[in-house]
């Protein structure tokens, strides 16, 4: 009665990423009413500046108000030009520039807004691919990109695979292996390749050697190249962020009359880096014409509410607040960070060395029974019911390697993540 | 040279420019020596072997141009379709027409645009019609929003809840903000139904909504009937990414456009017959473009006949209520309760609040089913258009405030019904007659008896006099599938009393400078139409002569010009 695509399971969510979500709701952790329940590990949510935002708010009230004299809430409520507001697109195309610490300039006539980047990524699949194509990801990857990317749209994800061996970092030959796997054993048309960049769940940013491979490689093959930096402004060590935006820049002005540049695309959001995911602000950035002329009629199905983006302008508008919020908010992640790692590393448990993100990759492959997905999630059964995290299981990221695990840390306050500290340390693993 | 048919090349675009671009001579050579002005519909477009020019073949009259230095012509911003290498760098679905905006019908944006009307900067300005926004009661709201500021959560009064909902992503949406809209949608209709706030499913506006459940009931290929005159969005939103398909229900103004039993049934007949597979009936009620309501026996028969197809039946009331005058409005969830044989699972509701409060910005649009697994399979689409959390908590508050909604139905209804009278009153003064309609915030308007013949070709040259002459941008019948040429959608609840007077005026002026034509039986080609459309051509080809996206740039807003 319904669609094949309503009664088949693409959507993604009978993953171990979403299950353990399902136990933390069950016993969630509340330090005065629940201090035995379930830690929420699991979620890459930026809690840790909203304060920063408040006090704006608090001190700017007439920014955001509706005023007979400047905009009022009629103009509001009946915008719905999906160009959308070009205050917001102006502020916007400079927040992303001074995360980049201005090395990039944006054009904001190359941005379109979209309900987040799970509808970005959705309609670059759309612009860029036929059902049945498909796109190369590098694993680990977010598993999100499996609904996000193959869901409503028939394409395939094709993994890139990445390993610990080189500090999980893509190669040439892996990517001409997951190539060569989908065009000739799978009969699927490449359309491109899809980065996470910095990356969800190593924490890690790609070094401009990686990224001028990925281009070399794209340019070779003639495919497109997205690179999702939902987490650029949570890097906070060095090497410092490399944007691909920054690399296509250089690319072209080094091979005249390429159309490399038609072929690369930006995604971003606020809900990563200033921890307002419910207010669904996501951009794809774009030097294709064809691509930003069709993604913008395709944002029809889910345009940023017009209330959502007057606020947002006037708070990214603010030049002063924006670089106070950036360089506060690294230092809130990284201190938090730091606090999970040497956590961990007291207990002889390592993290992947990273610089981004709002999580860390942590190594417990030797606390596995035997090196096989299955001790993983016996692994990860205990470490949410008897020490009582919600942690990631690496497999749900798609990893080649059992043993690793994704561990949020921003999204708790301190006092929450000293007891999820304590709890393994009172456990035999 | 090896011909290649490219079906889904942007054939509109092309011929648009080649309207309104280079006549013949730097870029054609032409094959034949029949006009440009003779120009088909169906054009395609092949690339040689060697790409350094372009067939454009007219099939229907066997002419060809041979295009040279095609990417000069095809220069548009809109183009890079094509690498280097000439592999396809987009989608088709990013380079057909399947958006539906690439029509002759901008024409009447492009004049708005040029010269929109200002009451006092510009008096002689064409008046927006075209536009289908509520904007009577903005008053009530922004009172409402003065005396309630801790419904926003950027004043210091919200400021405490700011924390919660902007990290609140869950795609069930504020429990808050489902009650509200529930009730809301309960009182709406009178209070003669209760909706289930855990059947609300959210989506990123009335469009969002139509295009998630036809991707949870429809697969690539299957369609849905869908009665005429309809929205020209649908085609998109139904249409575009879905790859659905849309089969029109004649309706006729012989029966005021009533949805008849028998057109569903002849509609149906025919799509088997095609080899199609019928998933579902999509009606609007109340309707747009009609702006009337449906009567209880035709929802009934529309549930009969869903019931026995085993089809789905989409019922989007976007107007519910806008309706301001007897007979009350009956949705569909009524009928539902009527009668236990009844199929609950075949029905969904869609819903926004762009129409009934004005708030098209806001991109609230709901998904309501009684369909478990549709409420399933939807929450989790919703993902891709969730509503702003920051407008769930203002709506929520909002719409919970039952004094306020109390008050503001009523008096909405008032001053459409009060708009609606002044204008039909001032219209029936010059003899133009509108379809008796209670609902919307437009008016059906029949000017058949201004066409000089009962052709689309005449209805679109009749059109562009009131685009041109009148200045009035309206929306032609043709642009919403209607059958019969001469019947125009004309807006009138997006202009303040001022403009309603001036808009009148001009009417009457043009009215009675014109008189009514008689019908003439002998056609004539008029030289002044830019388009030559084969009517009896246009079939599937010709899908969506449209009006213009409501999303589309609507550059008068004083936000756009804002440049910081």
């Amino acid at each position: 009665m319904l669609s094949r695509k309503a009664s088949c399971n693409s959507h993604g969510q009978d993953s171990y990423y979403f299950l353990g979500w399902e136990e933390y709701k069950k016993n969630p952790y509340d330090e005065v009413k629940n201090s035995s329940g379930i830690i929420q590990m699991g979620l890459a949510e930026n809690q840790l500046s909203l304060d920063l935002v408040e006090s704006w708010l608090e001190r700017n009230p007439e920014a955001t108000e509706f005023t007979n004299g400047g905009t009022t809430f009629r103009d509001i409520a009946l915008f719905q030009d999906y160009h959308g507001l070009p205050a917001f697109k102006n502020a916007l195309a400079g927040f992303m520039s001074r995360i980049r610490e201005n090395k990039v300039s944006f054009d904001p006539d190359k941005l379109v807004l979209t309900a987040g980047t799970t509808s970005a990524n959705e309609i670059l699949m759309f612009c860029l691919a036929e059902p049945g194509d498909a796109f190369l990801v590098p694993t680990p990857y977010y598993p999100g990109f499996d609904r996000d990317l193959k869901w409503r749209t028939g394409v395939e994800i094709i993994p890139i695979h990445r390993s610990s061996s080189n500090g999980f970092k893509i190669t040439e030959s892996a990517m001409e292996e997951a190539f060569d796997h989908a065009q000739n054993q799978l009969n699927r048309t490449v359309k491109g390749l899809l980065i996470t960049n910095p990356s969800n769940p190593l924490g890690t940013t790609m070094t401009r050697h990686e990224l001028s491979q990925i281009i070399h490689f794209a340019n070779a093959k003639n495919v497109h190249v997205i690179s999702d930096e939902i987490y650029s402004g949570t890097v906070f060590d060095s090497p410092s962020f490399v944007s691909i935006v920054d690399l296509a820049l250089q690319h072209e002005n080094s091979h005249n009359g390429d159309d490399l540049s038609s072929r690369i695309h930006m995604v971003y959001s606020l809900s990563k880096d200033l921890g307002l995911p419910g207010f669904r602000a996501g951009a794809i950035y774009s030097n294709n014409e064809a691509v930003v002329s069709a993604a913008t009629k395709m944002s029809s199905f889910g345009l940023v509410s017009s209330q959502t983006q007057h606020l947002l302008s006037s708070m990214l508008s603010d030049e002063k607040f924006v670089q106070k919020y950036l360089s506060e908010n690294r230092t809130r992640i990284k201190t938090r960070k730091q606090m999970l790692v040497s956590g961990l590393k007291d207990l002889g448990i390592e993290c992947l060395n990273s610089n981004a993100g709002l999580f860390c990759w942590v190594n417990m492959r030797k606390f596995l029974k035997s090196n096989t997905f299955e001790a993983e999630m016996e692994l990860w059964r205990r470490l949410i019911y008897e020490v009582g995290w919600n942690v990631s299981p690496g497999s749900s990221f798609h990893c080649v390697e059992p043993g690793w695990f994704r561990m949020c840390f921003a999204n708790m306050d301190e006092r929450t993540l000293a007891v999820a500290m304590r709890r393994i340390g009172q456990k035999e693993i | 040279m090896h011909r290649v048919f490219f079906p889904d090349f942007p054939w509109k675009t092309l011929q648009n420019n080649l309207h309104n671009g280079p006549r013949p001579g730097p870029y054609f050579k032409r094959i034949t020596q029949l006009p440009l002005s003779l120009l088909s519909t169906t054009i395609s477009c092949s690339f040689p072997a060697n790409s350094s020019f372009v067939f454009v073949h007219l099939s229907c009259y066997f002419i060809s141009y041979q295009v040279k230095n095609p990417t000069s012509l095809f220069s548009l911003k809109t183009m890079s379709y094509v690498s280097s290498n000439r592999k396809p760098l987009l989608s088709r679905k990013a380079t057909n027409d399947g958006h539906a905006e690439n029509c002759p019908y901008f024409d009447g944006w492009k004049a708005y645009d040029k010269d929109p009307f200002h009451p006092t900067q510009n008096p002689s300005g064409v008046i927006q019609m075209g536009l289908a926004e509520h904007q009577l009661c903005f008053d009530l709201v922004q009172e409402w929003l003065v005396s309630n500021p801790e419904a926003s959560i950027c004043t210091k009064e919200g400021v405490d809840k700011f924390r919660d909902i902007a990290l609140f992503q869950d795609y069930h949406g504020l429990p808050a903000f489902r009650n509200a809209v529930a009730k809301f949608m309960g009182r709406v209709r009178g209070d003669k139904v209760e909706f289930d706030p855990d059947r609300i499913v959210m989506s990123g506006g009335a469009t969002g909504a139509h295009e998630m459940i036809t991707f949870c009931l429809a697969d690539p290929g299957d369609a849905f009937l869908v009665p005429t005159p309809y929205y020209a969005g649908f085609d998109r939103d139904l249409c575009w990414r879905t790859e659905a398909r849309l089969l029109p229900v004649v309706c006729h103004s012989s029966n005021n456009f009533k949805v008849t039993r028998k057109a569903l049934e002849e509609a149906y007949a025919k799509a088997v017959e095609a080899n199609i597979s019928v998933k579902g009936l999509l009606l609007t009620n109340p309707s747009n473009p009609l702006g009337t309501i449906l009567d209880r026996d035709t929802l009934r028969e529309a549930m009969s006949f869903i019931n026995e197809k085993n089809i789905h039946l989409i019922c989007d009331e976007i107007y519910a209520a806008t309706v301001f005058r007897q007979p009350d409005f009956i949705s569909i969830a009524e009928i539902i309760e009527e009668d236990q044989e009844y199929n609950r699972n075949l029905v969904h509701i869609i819903y926004s609040l762009s129409k009934d409060m004005g708030f098209p910005g806001f991109r609230v649009g709901i998904v309501y089913s009684y369909n478990d697994a549709v409420v399933e399979c939807g929450r989790k689409m919703s993902s891709f258009g969730l509503v702003s959390s920051q407008t769930q908590y203002l709506i929520a508050s909002m719409l919970s405030d039952d004094q306020f909604i109390g008050k503001f139905l009523l008096e909405s209804a008032g001053r459409l019904a009060t708009r609606h009278n002044d204008f039909t009153d001032g219209l029936r003064q010059v003899g133009i007659k509108c379809l008796n309609g209670n609902a919307g915030l437009f008016l059906w308007m029949d000017l058949r008896g201004l066409l000089m013949e009962s052709t689309v070709e005449a209805e679109t040259a009749l059109w562009r006099v009131i685009i041109n002459d009148v200045k009035l941008n309206v929306s032609p019948g043709s642009s919403f599938h209607c059958s019969e040429p001469g019947w125009f959608r004309v807006c009138i609840a997006n202009m303040n009393e001022e403009t309603t007077k001036v808009a009148l005026a001009r009417i009457r002026e043009f009215v009675l400078r014109n008189g009514n034509k008689p019908n003439r039986k002998e056609k004539c080609w008029q030289s002044d139409l830019r388009l030559r459309l084969s009517f009896r051509r246009i079939d599937d080809v010709l899908r969506s002569p449209c009006i213009m996206s409501p999303h589309s740039p609507i550059p008068q807003s004083p936000l756009v010009r804002t440049r910081t």
